[in-house]
């Protein structure tokens, strides 16, 4: 799972209350979190984000994780430029990313009543990306189903490039739960393949690899005068990289 | 039940930008001062750490530092005709959230805006006559350039800005904006080092015979030690600036430039996590007693004051106001009403320019890091022969090549396979970019008040935002993506392509979080909720800063502006209100 966001609950938050309530001691309760008098600071209280580790699906059945794993394949096909989604990890953090706080949805507003938006409202459902992973993949094994008599992982790849486009262009109509479903899939698939490797995608930096970007590299002065030369440096991630050290090798 | 606290001087709603440059003003003063904070403590070497702090996913998409829908969302809606929905997660725009607010996470452009600016109103009339900008709510801000001279200065020196002055007390600087206002002095440090995209941008500008120049940044050029004594370190242009905290110590924030000092004074308390749920006025109705607030474990508290500060984001400035009762809430029907109106925001249009065999390096960047044109701003040109008033500046500030979000691909290629991936590998470090920064200015459908409907995690309204693009600004931006073809021709390249902005304005792709108006400062208490000193005209001890208090908005990034309302604002308590307490310091 992701480290949770600064939001309640979280590790940083709980570490500020036990340093406000010290602080705190001998004034009024109100005061539960005031500062005063000195910066706070305590040391072990930044909140780094926890890797992603490999192993059993989190959120998706096997079937789902199957069909998945598919799809981001098509969507970002292995070729010359890099490996494939499937490769690179994206479902794996499309998986993790369904098991946090990104799938329930914990941190928008889920209130109700839901009502159906116009296009410059926004999303305007009541399911969560979660919801709408479950619901939309199983509407897309019952179509194939249906149409093709088998799952989407069992297509030759130009049948699944004509049914991923038939949805992307909208002519082929899921059954219920999956509208939209495509373009949430595509999504998560490109932040998959472009995140931070800590995430469960971009395995082994390719897609920085592929399009020279050099990741968590921190300073540039040594470079920015150098017009219309190529930046030399490999990416780095937050692991580091792969050749620093045997450790680092989980950016891999 | 409330339990009520003993009293303070001063109490501020908000510990961002405003909230600490105020504090630390009236604490040298001698007041006892208390903000309250509604998100985190937050600070660098625990919040924006070197180790981790350049992670695209967690900040930028996620938005780790934001606030978040779930604890405050807002409705919208494009006219009134149309049911406001919640925005369920914010795209458009996007509020900061914690110590520091949206000053953390910005990207530092810092402007001043113009005296045709704050005497908008004055300023065309005089030109054109009134007839030009018929339909738009166009009114004087109350000050001049020459007044908020001081106050841009002190802020700018507060930051360290690195840029290069146009106009030093009327003496043209070459190599600088040759439209701006007078101003005292240089700014604090040099221009950054500029990267290529930019330098070519320069070059072909000129060609058109436009004035670059480089953008006044808030990401230093040099190290800089700030007049309260905070050191700041050189911008390392690491290219994670808009939408992070900046671990290097180099883009100004309040934790960077305010805080370190503020946090030390005996006289200063922050309480974080208590969220503001009203200002509790006087049965007199003209003066706040104090506020009344919910700590995070859900207790609730009054706290009494003196003078009461709203210093949150401008549109919870706005929503705090009407749920305490404070001004009259704005009617679109009638057009009268203090409180929710001239709600503006800003009017962009985009061009990418793609060459063959350029190495840009996109992703050596910062957040301020360009050059800029304002040949087309505001009314710096002759606007008699066009049907629009206001304008844009062309800004060249590759921000970031963040490749979540930072893909450039020509219109026409596929969104996903091995088409996809050809093109964004071929088009990732050799993209140059440039984007128009247009005026927003208020016109009588665009307002803000309370939602009927939805409600906050407490029960309270939400506010509901009821905005469109005037048909002025649309006028106004397709002129700009006509200038900008002309630059993107010049500039060369294999193609390019320009936006073009159109209605209905769309709350999902963001676009800006310059959200103005609301609570406007002015010279008429009837079409203005705060005077020039951004004193309430209805209560008092309520002082009202933020970007809230423009009357319109410029073709420019707010916070230059917004900081030196801070300044403003502190120096009218300390040299003005503190001498007539409970006084109006303008007559209604």
């Amino acid at each position: 799972m992701l480290s949770p966001p600064n939001g309640s609950g979280s590790r940083r938050e709980l570490l500020a209350s036990v340093t406000a309530i010290s602080l705190a001691a001998g004034a009024h309760a109100a005061a539960a979190r005031s500062y005063s008098g000195a910066l706070p600071f305590r040391t072990y209280s930044a909140d780094p984000p926890r890797p992603v580790l490999p192993g059993a699906w989190l959120f998706f059945t096997q079937d789902e994780a199957v069909a998945v794993e598919a799809m981001v394949d098509r969507l970002i096909p292995a070729d010359d430029l890099s490996v494939g989604g499937k490769e690179a990890g994206c479902a794996v953090f499309i998986d993790r990313q369904l098991a946090g706080p990104y799938g329930n949805s914990s941190r928008l507003y889920t209130r109700g009543p839901f009502a159906q938006g116009l296009p410059t409202q926004g999303y305007q459902g009541e399911a969560n990306p979660a919801q709408r992973y479950r619901a939309g993949l199983a509407a897309i094994d019952s179509w194939l189903k249906r149409e093709k008599n088998r799952p989407f992982a069992a297509l030759p790849a130009e049948e699944q490039d004509a049914f991923l486009t038939g949805l992307d262009k909208n002519e082929i109509t899921l059954p219920q739960g999956g509208a939209g479903f495509f373009n949430l899939l595509l999504q998560n698939t490109m932040e998959g393949f472009f995140s931070d490797p800590v995430y469960g995608g971009n395995r082994g930096m390719a897609s920085w690899r592929m399009l020279g970007f050099p990741g968590t590299r921190y300073d540039y002065r040594d470079w920015v005068s150098r017009h219309n030369q190529r930046y030399p440096q490999p990416p780095v991630s937050i692991m580091g990289a792969a050749e620093w050290s045997p450790r680092a090798g989980a950016a891999r | 039940m409330t339990r009520i606290l003993p009293r303070k001087d001063v109490v501020i709603v908000g510990l961002g930008w405003t909230g600490s440059i105020i504090a630390n003003e009236l604490a040298d003063e001698g007041l006892d001062v208390l903000a309250l904070e509604r998100g985190p403590w937050r600070d660098t070497a625990t919040d924006f750490n070197i180790g981790y702090a350049q992670d695209e996913l967690r900040y930028a998409i996620r938005r780790d530092l934001f606030l978040q829908p779930g604890t405050e969302a807002i409705t919208m809606r494009n006219n009134a005709g149309q049911t406001a929905l919640p925005m369920r997660d914010y795209g458009s725009f996007l509020p900061g959230h914690g110590v520091g607010g949206a000053g953390v996470h910005w990207n530092g452009h810092t402007w001043r805006f113009w005296d045709s600016d704050f005497r908008i109103n004055s300023h065309l009339t005089e030109r054109y006559g009134a007839a030009k900008f018929a339909g738009l709510d166009l009114q004087d801000w109350g000050v001049t350039a020459a007044e908020m001279e001081p106050f841009y200065d002190a802020f700018e020196y507060l930051c360290g800005i690195s840029g290069k002055a146009g106009n030093i007390r009327g003496q043209k600087q070459p190599g600088g904006n040759p439209f701006e206002d007078p101003r005292a002095r240089e700014y604090p440090l040099p221009p950054m080092q500029m990267t290529y995209a930019p330098t070519l941008f320069a070059e072909a500008a000129k060609s058109l015979n436009l004035s670059p120049f480089p953008t006044p940044s808030a990401n230093l050029s040099a190290e800089y030690v700030n007049p309260l004594g905070i050191a700041m370190g050189q911008c390392t242009m690491c290219g994670f600036c808009e939408r992070f905290g900046c671990a290097n110590y180099s883009k100004s924030s309040a934790q960077t430039c305010v805080l370190p000092v503020l946090m030390r004074k005996p006289n200063f308390e922050l309480r974080t996590e208590c969220e503001v749920l009203k200002i509790e006025k006087h049965r007199s109705g003209n003066m706040a007693r104090g506020v009344t607030y919910m700590d995070a474990s859900g207790e609730e508290f009054f706290q009494p004051a003196d003078i009461v500060l709203l210093c949150a984001y401008g549109l919870m400035n706005v929503r705090l106001m009407m749920l305490s009762g404070i001004g009259k809430q704005y009617d679109p029907n009638t057009n009268e009403g203090t409180v929710g109106r001239n709600y503006c925001y800003q009017t962009n249009c985009g061009t990418q320019v793609f060459f063959d065999g350029k190495e840009f390096n996109p992703f050596i960047a910062a957040g301020s890091l360009g050059q800029s044109v304002d040949d087309y701003n505001g009314d710096a040109f002759d606007h008699g022969s066009v049907d629009f008033v206001g304008g844009a500046g062309i800004n060249c500030i590759p921000t970031n090549a963040r490749p979540i979000g930072y893909r450039p691909v020509p219109p026409g290629t596929p969104r996903w396979g091995s088409a996809w991936k050809r093109e964004t590998a071929r088009n990732y470090r050799s993209t140059l970019s440039f984007s128009c920064q247009g005026s927003s200015y208020p016109q009588r459908g665009n307002y803000l008040d309370l939602d009927p409907t939805y409600k906050d995690r407490h029960g309270r309204p939400l506010l509901r935002m009821t905005f469109e693009f005037p048909d002025n600004d649309i006028r106004m931006s397709h002129f700009m993506s006509d200038r900008s073809e002309e630059v993107a021709r010049a500039l060369g390249g294999r193609q390019y392509t320009t936006s073009r902005t159109a209605k209905a304005w769309n709350s999902v792709p963001y676009q800006s979080t310059h959200n103005t108006g609301g609570a406007i400062m002015g010279t008429d208490p009837t079409r203005s909720a705060v005077n020039r000193y951004l004193q309430s005209w209805d209560v008092n001890n309520v002082f009202v800063v933020g970007a809230s208090a423009f009357a319109h908005n410029a073709g420019k990034n707010p916070t230059g502006t917004v900081g030196a309302l801070a300044f403003l604002a502190a120096d009218a308590i300390r040299n003005r209100y503190l001498k007539a307490a409970g006084q109006p310091l303008v007559a209604a």
